[in-house]
C-alpha cells in the first residue's frame, strides 16, 4: 500500500495481478500431470497464492503406489507423432516416458513425486477429490503424506474463491 | 530502463527494479532492495541465499533453479518461502542485483 502512496503515477498505469489460482489435474498421463504442477509451482515462484486439485486419474500424482510410475500415453497421442499400431507395442510408453524424463532433468525439471513435495515446500495446498477417492476405493492412507485433505467439489469451490480457476 | 539511486550510486534496473548490470551493485544495496520489497531486515539466512544467487549468475550467466536453490544453497525450500514469501527466486535475485532469471521451473 505504501508504495501506491508513495508512486501514484506508477499505481494508476499498474496492470492487474493475479492474486490466487486453483488448479485442477485431472489427467493421469505423464503430460496430463506436469502441465498443472508447471502452473502451480510457476505460481508460487511469483508469489501467488496456489492450490492444487488433484481428481479422476489425476490422483495418480498424489497416490504413493503409483505417483513413481506415471507415463506418457503412446496410443491415441497425436502430438508424439507416433503410428497408433507403433505406439501400442509393448514397452513403447516406457521408452518414450525414459526418453522425455531425461531431458525434462536436462531442463531441471523434477520427476513427479520430487515436483509434488517441491510445491508442497512452497506452501501450496494439495488436495485430493472425495468424489475420486470413493470411486477408486481409496483412503487417506493411500495418498501421499504431503496431501492437505480430502474435499468435495462444494469445498473446492468455496477454497478457489476470489482467484482463478485453472483446468488440466 | 531507468536509472535509479542505490547507496547513493546511480545503477540501471529494468522495468521491475532488477539490475542489469550486476557489477553496479554492492552488498550495501542489498537492505534498501530488500525494504522496496517488503523484507524489512536481511539476516544472516537471507545472504546465504543472495550470496548463492550472485555467485550462481556469475558463475554460469544465468540464475539459478528454484529446485537447484533448494537443493544446493543450503537453504530448503519451506524456508526459501518463508524468507522470501513473494517468491525466493525472483525476489532473491533482483536483492542479489542480478538480472530477473526466465525460467519457467
Amino acid at each position: 500500500m505504501s508504495e501506491l502512496l508513495e508512486h501514484p503515477e506508477a499505481a494508476a498505469s499498474k496492470p492487474e495481478t493475479i492474486e490466487k489460482v486453483s488448479i485442477i489435474i485431472s489427467k493421469g498421463s505423464l503430460e496430463g500431470i506436469y502441465p498443472g504442477l508447471i502452473m502451480a509451482n510457476g505460481a508460487r515462484m511469483e508469489g501467488i497464492d496456489a492450490n492444487l486439485f488433484f481428481t479422476f486419474f489425476g490422483m495418480d500424482a498424489i497416490n504413493k503406489a503409483k505417483h513413481e510410475h506415471v507415463k506418457v500415453a503412446t496410443v491415441g497421442n497425436p502430438g508424439l507423432h507416433l503410428a497408433t499400431w507403433a505406439g501400442g507395442f509393448p514397452g513403447m510408453s516406457a521408452l518414450v516416458t525414459h526418453k522425455l524424463a531425461g531431458e525434462m532433468e536436462k531442463l531441471d525439471i523434477p520427476p513427479i513425486p520430487e515436483f509434488v513435495q517441491m510445491i508442497s515446500d512452497t506452501g501450496a495446498g494439495l488436495y485430493g477429490c472425495k468424489a475420486s477417492v470413493d470411486l477408486f476405493e481409496l483412503s487417506r492412507e493411500d495418498l501421499i503424506d504431503e496431501v492437505t485433505d480430502v474435499i468435495t467439489v462444494g469445498e473446492f469451490y468455496a477454497m478457489a474463491a476470489g482467484g482463478h480457476i485453472i483446468f488440466t | 530502463m531507468s536509472t535509479v539511486i542505490y547507496a547513493g550510486r546511480p545503477v540501471e534496473v529494468d522495468a521491475e527494479g532488477f539490475l542489469q548490470q550486476p557489477e553496479q551493485w554492492t552488498e550495501q544495496m542489498a537492505g534498501e532492495i530488500g525494504r522496496a520489497n517488503d523484507i524489512d531486515a536481511l539476516t544472516e539466512r537471507h545472504w546465504q541465499v543472495i550470496n548463492f544467487m550472485r555467485k550462481t549468475y556469475l558463475g554460469t550467466g544465468s540464475a539459478p533453479s528454484i529446485r537447484t536453490l533448494g537443493k544446493v544453497s543450503g537453504v530448503p525450500i519451506k524456508e526459501l518461502y518463508q524468507l522470501f514469501p513473494k517468491g525466493p527466486a525472483k525476489l532473491a535475485a533482483k536483492i542479489a542485483g542480478i538480472p530477473k532469471p526466465r525460467g519457467c521451473i
